[in-house]
């Protein structure tokens, strides 16, 4: 009998301990997935020709209100996305998609910076190569190079007698 | 030419290419007196199905260019209205074209002004696009054979459409 309060007061801590991990779950359901800024910063209003979250204008308001609407009626990122893309087109969505012609937004620039390294690196080489080895001998034993031989010349054919 | 050369040839062109292209796909131009009406299909905004300008051939129409946020929208659509109730018939049509709009938004706007023109549905602005509208409202009219006769840039009032369009409007009994 004298265990008795102490297991009691182990099973109350035991409850309490477990009790926030029994209430977390539907906590996070009811708390909103989806934030109505994170959307707005991307889709566009069409009719101003911005990101939706830097629009003012009526058409703008409208467009918030309808996301907020969704949101409301617990609908995620990509059917709130689709369903603006059904009221006014891909035109809406602020980043290209990732397929179709879109994908080539994404894909382009790769390309283009592959492509421009290879080219640079190529370049590069020729260069080097062109070049040559130093040389390594001192000035003196190298003798003149062209340009100064042709003014050698040039100023002993003028002291020529 | 030697390779490369042939290769920087191409890469100029292509690039002006792409700018050309850029600019050319950027700015549409606007419609003008005479030019033939877009063919573009667009949904009815109620009732299902789809149609076209072309679909209005044989009879004026008088297209108009609207949203419901739009605040001029609202006195015109009531002018247009009347307009619809005083001339509309087997010769003569407004036809209500929903831009860049909500389609509930729209429905609802259609339902509060008691409109009863057709209404099509140019929700991602296309129609609007090849019109080269600068905004809303807009008004076009176009004869029977789809040409171009009128063009509104802004609300249409009575003193608007007394001047620009009646003129030209078939009354109802006009043979």
């Amino acid at each position: 009998m004298r265990r008795l309060p102490t297991l009691l007061a182990l099973a109350l801590a035991l409850v309490g301990l477990l009790a926030p991990l029994a209430a977390a779950p539907a906590t996070a359901a009811a708390a909103p997935e989806v934030n109505i800024n994170e959307i707005e910063a991307e889709v566009m209003c069409p009719v101003c020709g911005t990101l939706l979250e830097l629009a003012e204008s009526p058409q703008a308001q409208r467009e918030k209100a309808f996301i907020a609407r969704l949101i409301g009626e617990g609908k995620d990122k990509a059917e709130i996305k689709n369903a603006l893309v059904a009221q006014y087109g891909n035109a809406v969505l602020a980043l290209p998609q990732s397929s179709g012609f879109d994908l080539s937004a994404y894909v382009v620039p790769i390309i283009a910076f592959v492509v421009a390294a290879l080219a640079l690196g190529f370049g590069v080489y020729r260069w080097r190569r062109s070049s040559g080895p130093p040389d390594e001998r001192p000035a003196s034993a190298r003798g003149p190079t062209e340009s100064e031989q042709e003014r050698l010349d040039a100023d002993l054919a003028r002291y020529d007698l | 030419m030697s390779l490369r050369s042939s290769i920087v040839a191409i890469a100029v062109l292509a690039a002006v290419g792409l700018l050309v292209y850029g600019l050319a796909s950027k700015g549409g131009s606007e419609i003008a007196v005479g030019d033939p009406a877009p063919q573009t299909m667009l949904d009815r905004l109620e009732g299902g199905g789809q149609e076209s300008l072309a679909d209005y051939r044989g009879r004026w129409v008088m297209v108009n260019f609207w949203a419901s946020w739009c605040v001029p929208c609202r006195d015109e659509a009531k002018t247009l209205n009347e307009l619809q109730a005083e001339r509309g018939g087997p010769k003569f049509t407004v036809l209500g074209i929903d831009s860049n709009d909500l389609s509930p938004d729209a429905k609802s706007f259609v339902k509060r002004y008691g409109i009863e023109y057709p209404q099509l549905r140019d929700g991602n602005g296309d129609l609007a696009h090849e019109f080269g509208t600068t905004g809303v409202p807009e008004s076009y009219l176009f004869n029977p054979q789809g040409k171009l006769k009128v063009p509104w840039r802004g609300p249409v009032d009575k003193k608007i459409l007394q001047e620009q369009f009646l003129p030209v409007i078939p009354q109802k009994g006009n043979s």
